[in-house]
Protein backbone atom coordinates (compact mmCIF):
# COMPACT_ATOMS: atom_id res chain seq x y z
CA UNK A 1 0.00 0.00 0.00
CA UNK A 2 2.36 2.47 0.72
CA UNK A 3 4.15 1.98 -2.63
CA UNK A 4 0.86 2.44 -4.51
CA UNK A 5 0.41 5.84 -2.14
CA UNK A 6 3.96 6.98 -2.88
CA UNK A 7 4.19 6.02 -6.59
CA UNK A 8 1.35 7.92 -7.34
CA UNK A 9 0.53 11.31 -7.90
CA UNK A 10 -2.85 11.58 -6.14
CA UNK A 11 -1.56 9.12 -3.12
CA UNK A 12 1.69 11.63 -2.92
CA UNK A 13 -0.45 14.30 -2.67
CA UNK A 14 -2.43 12.76 0.57
CA UNK A 15 0.92 12.45 1.84
CA UNK A 16 1.74 16.27 1.46
CA UNK A 17 -1.99 17.14 2.95
CA UNK A 18 -1.37 14.62 6.05
CA UNK A 19 2.09 16.00 6.74
CA UNK A 20 0.75 19.48 5.92
CA UNK A 21 -2.19 18.96 8.62
CA UNK A 22 0.58 17.73 11.29
CA UNK A 23 2.54 20.72 11.05
CA UNK A 24 -0.30 22.85 10.64
CA UNK A 25 -1.66 21.20 13.93
CA UNK A 26 2.34 21.55 15.44
CA UNK A 27 1.60 25.39 14.28
CA UNK A 28 -1.01 25.81 16.62
CA UNK A 29 0.36 25.18 19.45
CA UNK A 30 3.74 26.51 19.13
CA UNK A 31 1.63 30.01 18.59
CA UNK A 32 -0.16 29.51 21.36
CA UNK A 33 2.85 28.93 23.57
CA UNK A 34 5.03 31.88 22.16
CA UNK A 35 1.80 34.30 23.71
CA UNK A 36 3.04 33.40 26.85
CA UNK A 37 5.92 35.36 26.56
CA UNK A 38 3.60 38.98 27.23
CA UNK A 39 3.35 37.40 30.75
CA UNK A 40 7.16 37.90 31.65
CA UNK A 41 9.91 36.01 31.31
CA UNK A 42 9.37 34.05 34.71
CA UNK A 43 6.22 32.52 32.85
CA UNK A 44 8.07 31.82 29.76
CA UNK A 45 10.81 30.43 30.44
CA UNK A 46 8.82 28.01 32.86
CA UNK A 47 6.90 27.08 30.03
CA UNK A 48 10.15 25.77 27.87
CA UNK A 49 11.21 23.98 30.94
CA UNK A 50 8.05 22.70 31.18
CA UNK A 51 8.27 21.31 27.35
CA UNK A 52 11.60 19.05 28.66
CA UNK A 53 9.32 17.29 31.44
CA UNK A 54 6.11 16.75 29.79
CA UNK A 55 4.93 13.02 29.94
CA UNK A 56 7.03 12.10 33.41
CA UNK A 57 7.42 10.39 35.32
CA UNK A 58 6.23 7.94 32.16
CA UNK A 59 8.20 10.31 30.10
CA UNK A 60 12.10 10.46 31.12
CA UNK A 61 13.05 13.83 30.36
CA UNK A 62 13.32 15.15 27.19
CA UNK A 63 11.56 11.82 25.56
CA UNK A 64 8.48 13.56 24.85
CA UNK A 65 10.08 16.61 23.72
CA UNK A 66 11.87 14.65 21.14
CA UNK A 67 8.87 12.06 20.17
CA UNK A 68 7.50 15.72 19.01
CA UNK A 69 10.81 17.04 16.88
CA UNK A 70 11.05 13.25 15.48
CA UNK A 71 7.53 13.47 14.18
CA UNK A 72 7.92 16.96 12.84
CA UNK A 73 10.76 16.12 10.99
CA UNK A 74 9.84 12.88 9.43
CA UNK A 75 6.66 15.79 8.36
CA UNK A 76 8.88 18.38 6.59
CA UNK A 77 11.10 15.88 4.79
CA UNK A 78 8.23 13.64 3.57
CA UNK A 79 6.11 17.40 2.70
CA UNK A 80 9.49 18.58 1.33
CA UNK A 81 10.28 15.76 -0.92
CA UNK A 82 6.69 15.22 -2.14
CA UNK A 83 6.18 18.97 -3.06
CA UNK A 84 9.72 19.06 -4.51
CA UNK A 85 8.87 15.34 -6.59
CA UNK A 86 5.08 16.61 -7.63
CA UNK A 87 5.97 20.08 -8.70
CA UNK A 88 8.93 18.93 -11.01
CA UNK A 89 6.54 16.60 -12.59
CA UNK A 90 3.71 19.27 -13.19
CA UNK A 91 6.70 21.62 -15.16
CA UNK A 92 7.64 18.89 -16.86
CA UNK A 93 4.16 18.03 -18.09
CA UNK A 94 3.49 21.60 -18.92
CA UNK A 95 6.85 22.34 -20.56
CA UNK A 96 5.99 25.09 -23.28
CA UNK A 97 3.72 28.64 -21.97
CA UNK A 98 1.11 29.69 -24.14
CA UNK A 99 2.29 33.02 -26.33
CA UNK A 100 -0.43 34.43 -25.10
CA UNK A 101 -0.78 33.69 -21.19
CA UNK A 102 -2.58 34.51 -18.39
CA UNK A 103 -1.06 34.95 -14.89
CA UNK A 104 -3.76 34.09 -13.03
CA UNK A 105 -3.58 30.71 -13.89
CA UNK A 106 -1.02 29.53 -11.63
CA UNK A 107 -0.93 32.37 -8.97
CA UNK A 108 -1.77 29.67 -5.90
CA UNK A 109 0.31 27.38 -7.25
CA UNK A 110 3.49 29.50 -7.69
CA UNK A 111 2.71 30.93 -4.29
CA UNK A 112 2.45 27.76 -2.65
CA UNK A 113 5.89 26.92 -4.63
CA UNK A 114 7.91 30.10 -3.42
CA UNK A 115 6.08 30.33 -0.02
CA UNK A 116 7.25 26.84 0.26
CA UNK A 117 10.53 27.31 -0.26
CA UNK A 118 11.06 30.66 1.99
CA UNK A 119 9.30 28.72 4.53
CA UNK A 120 12.17 25.91 4.01
CA UNK A 121 14.68 27.90 4.90
CA UNK A 122 13.12 29.49 7.67
CA UNK A 123 12.81 26.53 9.23
CA UNK A 124 16.66 25.72 9.09
CA UNK A 125 17.21 29.96 10.14
CA UNK A 126 15.14 28.99 13.21
CA UNK A 127 16.05 26.59 14.43
CA UNK A 128 20.16 27.65 14.54
CA UNK A 129 18.71 30.72 15.72
CA UNK A 130 16.68 29.61 18.49
CA UNK A 131 16.98 25.80 19.24
CA UNK A 132 20.53 24.99 18.81
CA UNK A 133 22.15 29.22 18.54
CA UNK A 134 24.16 28.90 15.58
CA UNK A 135 23.18 31.47 14.06
CA UNK A 136 21.67 33.82 17.28
CA UNK A 137 22.71 37.19 17.30
CA UNK A 138 22.91 37.98 21.11
CA UNK A 139 24.68 35.65 23.73
CA UNK A 140 22.33 32.93 23.46
CA UNK A 141 22.16 30.72 26.28
CA UNK A 142 19.67 27.43 26.52
CA UNK A 143 17.09 27.25 29.13
CA UNK A 144 16.47 31.26 28.58
CA UNK A 145 14.71 31.49 25.68
CA UNK A 146 13.05 34.92 27.14
CA UNK A 147 16.17 36.73 26.58
CA UNK A 148 16.97 34.67 23.14
CA UNK A 149 14.04 35.89 21.42
CA UNK A 150 14.02 39.51 22.54
CA UNK A 151 17.83 39.57 21.54
CA UNK A 152 16.82 37.73 17.95
CA UNK A 153 13.69 40.50 17.53
CA UNK A 154 16.45 43.16 18.62
CA UNK A 155 18.35 42.52 15.32
CA UNK A 156 16.51 43.97 12.10
CA UNK A 157 17.48 41.34 10.12
CA UNK A 158 15.74 39.31 12.77
CA UNK A 159 12.58 40.65 12.43
CA UNK A 160 12.83 41.01 8.34
CA UNK A 161 13.17 37.31 8.51
CA UNK A 162 10.72 36.56 10.57
CA UNK A 163 7.77 38.70 9.48
CA UNK A 164 8.62 37.40 5.50
CA UNK A 165 7.81 34.00 6.77
CA UNK A 166 5.13 34.51 8.69
CA UNK A 167 3.22 35.97 5.90
CA UNK A 168 4.22 33.27 4.06
CA UNK A 169 2.90 30.97 6.69
CA UNK A 170 -0.28 32.74 6.65
CA UNK A 171 -0.77 32.44 2.82
CA UNK A 172 0.72 28.78 2.37
CA UNK A 173 -2.04 27.37 5.02
CA UNK A 174 -4.80 29.64 3.31
CA UNK A 175 -4.35 27.51 0.34
CA UNK A 176 -3.01 24.80 1.81
CA UNK A 177 -5.93 23.89 4.27
CA UNK A 178 -8.37 24.12 1.90
CA UNK A 179 -6.61 22.30 -0.39
CA UNK A 180 -5.77 19.53 1.89
CA UNK A 181 -9.77 18.80 2.52
CA UNK A 182 -9.94 18.60 -1.35
CA UNK A 183 -7.10 15.90 -1.35
CA UNK A 184 -8.53 13.85 1.59
CA UNK A 185 -11.37 13.87 -0.15
CA UNK A 186 -13.73 15.69 2.73
CA UNK A 187 -14.36 18.94 0.84
CA UNK A 188 -17.86 19.05 -0.53
CA UNK A 189 -19.96 22.00 -2.43
CA UNK A 190 -21.96 22.45 0.99
CA UNK A 191 -19.14 22.53 3.11
CA UNK A 192 -16.83 24.51 0.82
CA UNK A 193 -17.85 27.88 2.24
CA UNK A 194 -17.11 26.62 5.95
CA UNK A 195 -13.73 25.16 5.06
CA UNK A 196 -12.80 28.52 3.21
CA UNK A 197 -13.45 30.14 6.21
CA UNK A 198 -11.64 27.84 8.37
CA UNK A 199 -8.27 27.95 6.31
CA UNK A 200 -8.85 32.26 6.44
CA UNK A 201 -9.26 32.26 9.70
CA UNK A 202 -6.67 29.74 10.51
CA UNK A 203 -4.36 31.60 8.42
CA UNK A 204 -4.96 35.26 10.15
CA UNK A 205 -4.71 33.60 13.84
CA UNK A 206 -1.74 32.01 12.89
CA UNK A 207 0.16 35.00 11.33
CA UNK A 208 -1.18 37.40 13.88
CA UNK A 209 -0.49 35.55 16.57
CA UNK A 210 3.15 35.16 15.47
CA UNK A 211 3.54 38.44 14.48
CA UNK A 212 2.60 39.52 17.55
CA UNK A 213 5.70 38.39 19.21
CA UNK A 214 8.62 40.34 17.30
CA UNK A 215 5.92 43.24 17.35
CA UNK A 216 5.63 43.25 21.41
CA UNK A 217 9.51 43.42 21.22
CA UNK A 218 9.51 46.43 18.76
CA UNK A 219 7.48 48.02 20.38
CA UNK A 220 9.21 47.19 24.18
CA UNK A 221 6.25 45.71 25.30
CA UNK A 222 8.30 42.63 25.73
CA UNK A 223 11.91 44.03 26.62
CA UNK B 1 -15.92 42.64 -38.88
CA UNK B 2 -12.27 42.74 -39.50
CA UNK B 3 -9.95 40.68 -37.50
CA UNK B 4 -5.86 40.04 -37.16
CA UNK B 5 -5.24 36.62 -35.95
CA UNK B 6 -2.16 35.47 -34.55
CA UNK B 7 -2.12 31.45 -35.19
CA UNK B 8 0.16 28.89 -34.35
CA UNK B 9 1.46 27.27 -37.51
CA UNK B 10 4.02 24.20 -36.93
CA UNK B 11 4.50 21.44 -40.29
CA UNK B 12 4.24 18.44 -38.12
CA UNK B 13 5.18 16.94 -34.74
CA UNK B 14 8.69 17.49 -34.96
CA UNK B 15 8.90 20.40 -36.83
CA UNK B 16 9.24 23.81 -34.47
CA UNK B 17 6.35 26.33 -34.85
CA UNK B 18 5.71 29.86 -34.75
CA UNK B 19 2.73 32.37 -34.21
CA UNK B 20 1.92 33.04 -37.90
CA UNK B 21 -0.43 36.49 -38.77
CA UNK B 22 -3.24 36.52 -40.92
CA UNK B 23 -5.70 39.18 -41.46
CA UNK B 24 -9.26 38.34 -42.53
CA UNK B 25 -12.55 40.44 -43.42
CA UNK B 26 -16.03 40.04 -44.44
CA UNK B 27 -16.72 37.98 -41.14
CA UNK B 28 -20.53 37.79 -39.54
CA UNK B 29 -21.03 37.97 -36.11
CA UNK B 30 -23.20 35.46 -36.62
CA UNK B 31 -20.39 32.90 -37.98
CA UNK B 32 -19.21 30.48 -35.11
CA UNK B 33 -14.77 30.85 -34.32
CA UNK B 34 -14.88 27.35 -36.46
CA UNK B 35 -16.42 29.43 -39.50
CA UNK B 36 -14.32 32.26 -39.14
CA UNK B 37 -11.13 29.87 -39.65
CA UNK B 38 -12.69 27.98 -42.62
CA UNK B 39 -13.10 31.53 -44.45
CA UNK B 40 -9.65 32.16 -43.80
CA UNK B 41 -8.64 28.48 -45.17
CA UNK B 42 -10.52 29.23 -47.83
CA UNK B 43 -8.57 32.33 -48.64
CA UNK B 44 -5.37 30.74 -48.24
CA UNK B 45 -6.36 27.75 -49.98
CA UNK B 46 -7.05 30.05 -52.95
CA UNK B 47 -3.88 31.68 -52.65
CA UNK B 48 -2.01 28.15 -52.82
CA UNK B 49 -1.10 28.06 -49.45
CA UNK B 50 -1.68 25.60 -46.87
CA UNK B 51 -5.02 25.81 -45.22
CA UNK B 52 -4.76 25.86 -40.99
CA UNK B 53 -5.02 22.40 -39.60
CA UNK B 54 -7.74 22.60 -36.59
CA UNK B 55 -9.69 19.63 -34.80
CA UNK B 56 -13.82 19.43 -35.08
CA UNK B 57 -16.65 16.98 -36.03
CA UNK B 58 -19.80 17.65 -34.39
CA UNK B 59 -19.80 21.80 -34.59
CA UNK B 60 -22.79 21.47 -32.13
CA UNK B 61 -20.47 21.11 -28.37
CA UNK B 62 -20.74 17.23 -28.39
CA UNK B 63 -18.12 15.70 -29.85
CA UNK B 64 -15.32 17.49 -28.38
CA UNK B 65 -12.90 17.48 -31.03
CA UNK B 66 -12.77 21.29 -30.88
CA UNK B 67 -10.09 22.38 -29.40
CA UNK B 68 -8.30 25.68 -29.67
CA UNK B 69 -6.92 28.12 -26.82
CA UNK B 70 -8.14 31.59 -27.66
CA UNK B 71 -6.33 34.31 -26.31
CA UNK B 72 -5.08 32.68 -23.59
CA UNK B 73 -8.39 30.88 -22.86
CA UNK B 74 -8.99 26.73 -23.97
CA UNK B 75 -12.29 27.19 -25.68
CA UNK B 76 -11.69 31.36 -25.56
CA UNK B 77 -13.79 33.66 -23.50
CA UNK B 78 -16.92 32.42 -23.06
CA UNK B 79 -17.87 29.11 -21.33
CA UNK B 80 -18.70 26.69 -24.25
CA UNK B 81 -16.81 24.99 -26.70
CA UNK B 82 -15.15 26.34 -29.33
CA UNK B 83 -17.65 25.53 -32.42
CA UNK B 84 -20.34 27.09 -30.25
CA UNK B 85 -18.71 30.66 -29.77
CA UNK B 86 -20.03 32.96 -31.86
CA UNK B 87 -18.02 35.79 -33.38
CA UNK B 88 -19.99 38.57 -31.63
CA UNK B 89 -18.12 37.75 -28.26
CA UNK B 90 -15.32 39.46 -30.46
CA UNK B 91 -15.20 43.07 -31.29
CA UNK B 92 -13.90 44.52 -35.29
CA UNK B 93 -10.58 45.00 -35.42
CA UNK B 94 -9.79 42.56 -32.54
CA UNK B 95 -6.20 41.11 -32.84
CA UNK B 96 -7.18 37.37 -31.47
CA UNK B 97 -4.30 34.93 -30.55
CA UNK B 98 -5.05 31.17 -31.68
CA UNK B 99 -3.21 28.16 -29.86
CA UNK B 100 -3.16 24.79 -29.81
CA UNK B 101 -4.16 22.96 -26.16
CA UNK B 102 -0.15 22.66 -24.36
CA UNK B 103 0.65 19.71 -22.52
CA UNK B 104 3.36 17.11 -23.20
CA UNK B 105 0.75 14.40 -22.86
CA UNK B 106 -1.00 16.09 -25.60
CA UNK B 107 1.76 16.25 -28.68
CA UNK B 108 1.05 18.64 -31.41
CA UNK B 109 0.45 16.61 -34.74
CA UNK B 110 -0.08 19.65 -37.26
CA UNK B 111 -0.80 24.16 -36.57
CA UNK B 112 -4.10 23.64 -34.01
CA UNK B 113 -4.39 19.57 -33.80
CA UNK B 114 -3.03 17.81 -30.87
CA UNK B 115 -2.70 14.04 -30.33
CA UNK B 116 -5.06 13.21 -27.40
CA UNK B 117 -5.24 9.68 -27.72
CA UNK B 118 -3.86 9.56 -23.94
CA UNK B 119 -7.67 10.03 -23.10
CA UNK B 120 -8.45 7.06 -24.65
CA UNK B 121 -6.10 5.07 -22.90
CA UNK B 122 -7.58 6.59 -19.76
CA UNK B 123 -10.53 5.22 -20.62
CA UNK B 124 -9.60 1.69 -21.58
CA UNK B 125 -8.34 1.53 -18.44
CA UNK B 126 -11.27 1.19 -16.60
CA UNK B 127 -13.88 4.16 -18.10
CA UNK B 128 -16.42 1.13 -18.80
CA UNK B 129 -18.42 -0.94 -16.93
CA UNK B 130 -18.69 -4.61 -17.22
CA UNK B 131 -21.97 -6.08 -19.01
CA UNK B 132 -23.54 -8.36 -21.71
CA UNK B 133 -24.03 -6.31 -24.27
CA UNK B 134 -27.49 -6.79 -26.88
CA UNK B 135 -30.75 -5.20 -26.46
CA UNK B 136 -31.21 -2.43 -23.92
CA UNK B 137 -32.04 -4.24 -20.79
CA UNK B 138 -35.66 -3.18 -19.23
CA UNK B 139 -35.08 0.28 -17.39
CA UNK B 140 -36.79 -0.81 -14.03
CA UNK B 141 -34.75 -3.68 -13.53
CA UNK B 142 -31.69 -1.83 -11.72
CA UNK B 143 -33.11 1.18 -9.71
CA UNK B 144 -31.36 4.30 -9.77
CA UNK B 145 -31.70 6.80 -6.71
CA UNK B 146 -32.58 10.06 -8.39
CA UNK B 147 -29.16 12.49 -6.77
CA UNK B 148 -27.27 9.72 -7.49
CA UNK B 149 -29.29 9.24 -11.26
CA UNK B 150 -27.83 13.32 -11.56
CA UNK B 151 -24.93 13.14 -10.15
CA UNK B 152 -23.84 10.53 -12.65
CA UNK B 153 -25.42 12.47 -15.24
CA UNK B 154 -23.70 15.64 -14.25
CA UNK B 155 -20.90 14.10 -14.87
CA UNK B 156 -21.49 12.35 -17.86
CA UNK B 157 -21.73 15.65 -19.74
CA UNK B 158 -17.76 15.59 -20.11
CA UNK B 159 -16.89 15.37 -23.60
CA UNK B 160 -13.71 14.69 -23.45
CA UNK B 161 -12.08 18.02 -24.83
CA UNK B 162 -9.27 17.97 -22.76
CA UNK B 163 -9.68 21.91 -22.43
CA UNK B 164 -8.82 21.39 -18.41
CA UNK B 165 -5.92 19.47 -18.92
CA UNK B 166 -4.99 22.62 -21.75
CA UNK B 167 -5.83 25.05 -18.99
CA UNK B 168 -4.50 23.81 -16.02
CA UNK B 169 -1.10 25.15 -14.93
CA UNK B 170 0.24 21.36 -14.53
CA UNK B 171 -1.27 19.65 -17.45
CA UNK B 172 -2.71 17.90 -15.45
CA UNK B 173 -5.92 15.39 -16.53
CA UNK B 174 -7.92 14.92 -13.04
CA UNK B 175 -11.01 16.60 -13.84
CA UNK B 176 -11.04 14.80 -17.27
CA UNK B 177 -10.76 11.12 -14.60
CA UNK B 178 -12.52 12.33 -12.17
CA UNK B 179 -15.58 13.26 -14.32
CA UNK B 180 -15.42 9.49 -15.54
CA UNK B 181 -14.57 8.18 -12.32
CA UNK B 182 -17.46 9.90 -10.53
CA UNK B 183 -19.86 8.99 -13.42
CA UNK B 184 -19.52 5.17 -13.39
CA UNK B 185 -18.42 4.65 -9.66
CA UNK B 186 -21.84 6.38 -8.22
CA UNK B 187 -23.92 3.72 -10.70
CA UNK B 188 -25.20 0.54 -9.70
CA UNK B 189 -24.13 -0.60 -13.41
CA UNK B 190 -20.50 0.46 -12.22
CA UNK B 191 -20.26 -0.98 -8.98
CA UNK B 192 -18.20 -4.04 -9.50
CA UNK B 193 -15.43 -2.51 -11.09
CA UNK B 194 -15.30 0.29 -8.19
CA UNK B 195 -12.38 -0.34 -6.86
CA UNK B 196 -9.93 -1.21 -9.90
CA UNK B 197 -11.74 1.43 -12.24
CA UNK B 198 -9.80 4.67 -10.17
CA UNK B 199 -6.93 2.75 -9.16
CA UNK B 200 -6.31 1.73 -12.91
CA UNK B 201 -7.48 4.93 -14.53
CA UNK B 202 -5.19 7.39 -11.96
CA UNK B 203 -2.29 4.65 -12.96
CA UNK B 204 -2.94 5.76 -16.75
CA UNK B 205 -3.47 8.93 -16.21
CA UNK B 206 0.31 9.21 -14.24
CA UNK B 207 1.75 6.86 -17.01
CA UNK B 208 0.67 9.26 -19.43
CA UNK B 209 2.53 12.08 -18.32
CA UNK B 210 0.25 14.41 -17.17
CA UNK B 211 0.95 16.28 -14.61
CA UNK B 212 -0.86 16.41 -10.73
CA UNK B 213 -3.43 18.62 -8.94
CA UNK B 214 -2.67 22.02 -7.16
CA UNK B 215 -5.90 22.53 -7.28
CA UNK B 216 -5.52 25.88 -9.05
CA UNK B 217 -9.39 25.66 -9.95
CA UNK B 218 -8.38 26.27 -14.18
CA UNK B 219 -9.71 23.51 -15.27
CA UNK B 220 -13.38 23.83 -13.96
CA UNK B 221 -13.75 27.49 -15.32
CA UNK B 222 -12.63 26.26 -18.72
CA UNK B 223 -14.45 23.12 -18.53
CA UNK B 224 -17.41 24.23 -21.48
CA UNK B 225 -19.60 21.46 -19.82
CA UNK B 226 -19.38 22.54 -16.08
CA UNK B 227 -17.60 19.53 -14.62
CA UNK B 228 -17.51 20.87 -11.28
CA UNK B 229 -13.92 21.06 -9.22
CA UNK B 230 -15.44 18.86 -6.63
CA UNK B 231 -15.38 16.24 -9.12
CA UNK B 232 -11.58 15.87 -7.91
CA UNK B 233 -12.18 15.81 -4.15
CA UNK B 234 -14.59 13.04 -4.83
CA UNK B 235 -12.42 11.08 -7.47
CA UNK B 236 -9.80 11.38 -4.53
CA UNK B 237 -11.78 9.94 -1.73
CA UNK B 238 -12.33 7.27 -4.09
CA UNK B 239 -9.09 6.59 -4.70
CA UNK B 240 -8.69 6.55 -0.84
CA UNK B 241 -11.12 4.05 -0.35
CA UNK B 242 -9.58 1.63 -2.54
CA UNK B 243 -6.22 2.06 -1.80
CA UNK B 244 -7.71 0.99 1.64
CA UNK B 245 -9.60 -1.89 0.62
CA UNK B 246 -6.97 -3.27 -1.65
CA UNK B 247 -4.52 -3.12 1.29
CA UNK B 248 -6.97 -5.04 3.58
CA UNK B 249 -7.22 -8.29 1.08
C1 LIG C 1 9.45 22.58 4.20
C2 LIG C 1 8.79 23.67 3.88
C3 LIG C 1 7.58 23.57 2.99
C4 LIG C 1 7.53 23.37 1.63
C5 LIG C 1 8.72 23.19 0.69
C6 LIG C 1 6.15 23.35 1.25
C7 LIG C 1 5.67 23.23 -0.05
C8 LIG C 1 4.36 22.97 -0.38
C9 LIG C 1 3.88 22.85 -1.71
C10 LIG C 1 4.70 23.00 -3.00
C11 LIG C 1 2.56 22.54 -1.62
C12 LIG C 1 1.65 22.20 -2.77
C13 LIG C 1 0.92 23.36 -3.22
C14 LIG C 1 -0.07 23.00 -4.26
O1 LIG C 1 -0.36 21.81 -4.41
O2 LIG C 1 -0.54 23.93 -4.89
C15 LIG C 1 2.20 22.51 -0.23
C16 LIG C 1 0.94 22.22 0.26
C17 LIG C 1 0.60 22.26 1.61
N1 LIG C 1 1.39 22.68 2.64
FE1 LIG C 1 3.37 23.08 2.52
N2 LIG C 1 5.36 23.51 2.36
C18 LIG C 1 6.20 23.66 3.45
C19 LIG C 1 5.83 23.89 4.77
C20 LIG C 1 4.55 23.78 5.24
C21 LIG C 1 4.18 24.07 6.62
C22 LIG C 1 5.11 24.59 7.72
C23 LIG C 1 2.87 23.78 6.72
C24 LIG C 1 2.07 23.87 7.97
C25 LIG C 1 1.03 24.57 8.09
C26 LIG C 1 2.39 23.33 5.41
C27 LIG C 1 1.10 22.96 5.09
C28 LIG C 1 0.66 22.59 3.83
C29 LIG C 1 -0.65 22.08 3.54
C30 LIG C 1 -1.79 21.81 4.54
C31 LIG C 1 -0.68 21.85 2.13
C32 LIG C 1 -1.84 21.33 1.31
C33 LIG C 1 -1.63 19.91 0.86
C34 LIG C 1 -2.62 19.63 -0.24
O3 LIG C 1 -2.67 20.40 -1.19
O4 LIG C 1 -3.33 18.63 -0.16
N3 LIG C 1 3.45 23.36 4.53
N4 LIG C 1 3.32 22.78 0.52
S1 LIG D 1 -13.86 17.67 -17.88
FE1 LIG D 1 -14.69 19.34 -19.15
S2 LIG D 1 -12.85 20.28 -20.05
FE2 LIG D 1 -12.22 18.27 -19.30
S3 LIG D 1 -12.44 16.88 -21.03
FE3 LIG D 1 -14.38 16.79 -19.89
S4 LIG D 1 -15.69 18.33 -20.89
FE4 LIG D 1 -13.59 18.77 -21.57
S1 LIG E 1 -16.78 20.20 -32.91
FE1 LIG E 1 -17.83 18.75 -31.60
S2 LIG E 1 -17.75 19.78 -29.71
FE2 LIG E 1 -16.91 21.31 -31.00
Amino acid sequence: MARTVWDSTVGKKAVMAVSGLIMLLYLVVHMIGNLKIFFGPGEFNHYAHWLRTVGEPFMHHEWTLWLVRVVLVVAVVAHAVSAYQLSRRDIKARPSKYVHSKPRASYATRTMRWGGIILALFIVWHVLDLTTGHVHSGGFESGKPYQNVVDTFSTWYGNAVYIVAMLAVGLHIRHGFWSAAQTLGVGSRTRDRALKTVANVLALLLTAGFLAVPVGVMTQVVS
Amino acid sequence: MKLTLRVWRQKNADADGTMSTYEVDGISPDMSFLEMLDTLNEELILKGEDPVAFDHDCREGICGACSLVINGDAHGPERTTTCQLHMRSFRDGDTIDVEPWRASAFPVVKDLVVDRSAFDRIIQAGGYITAPTGSAPEAHATPVPKPDADFAFEHAECIGCGACVAACPNGAAMLFTSAKVNHLNVLPQGAPERETRVLDMVAQMDEEGFGGCTLAGECATACPKGIPLTSITGMNKEWLRATRKAAKR
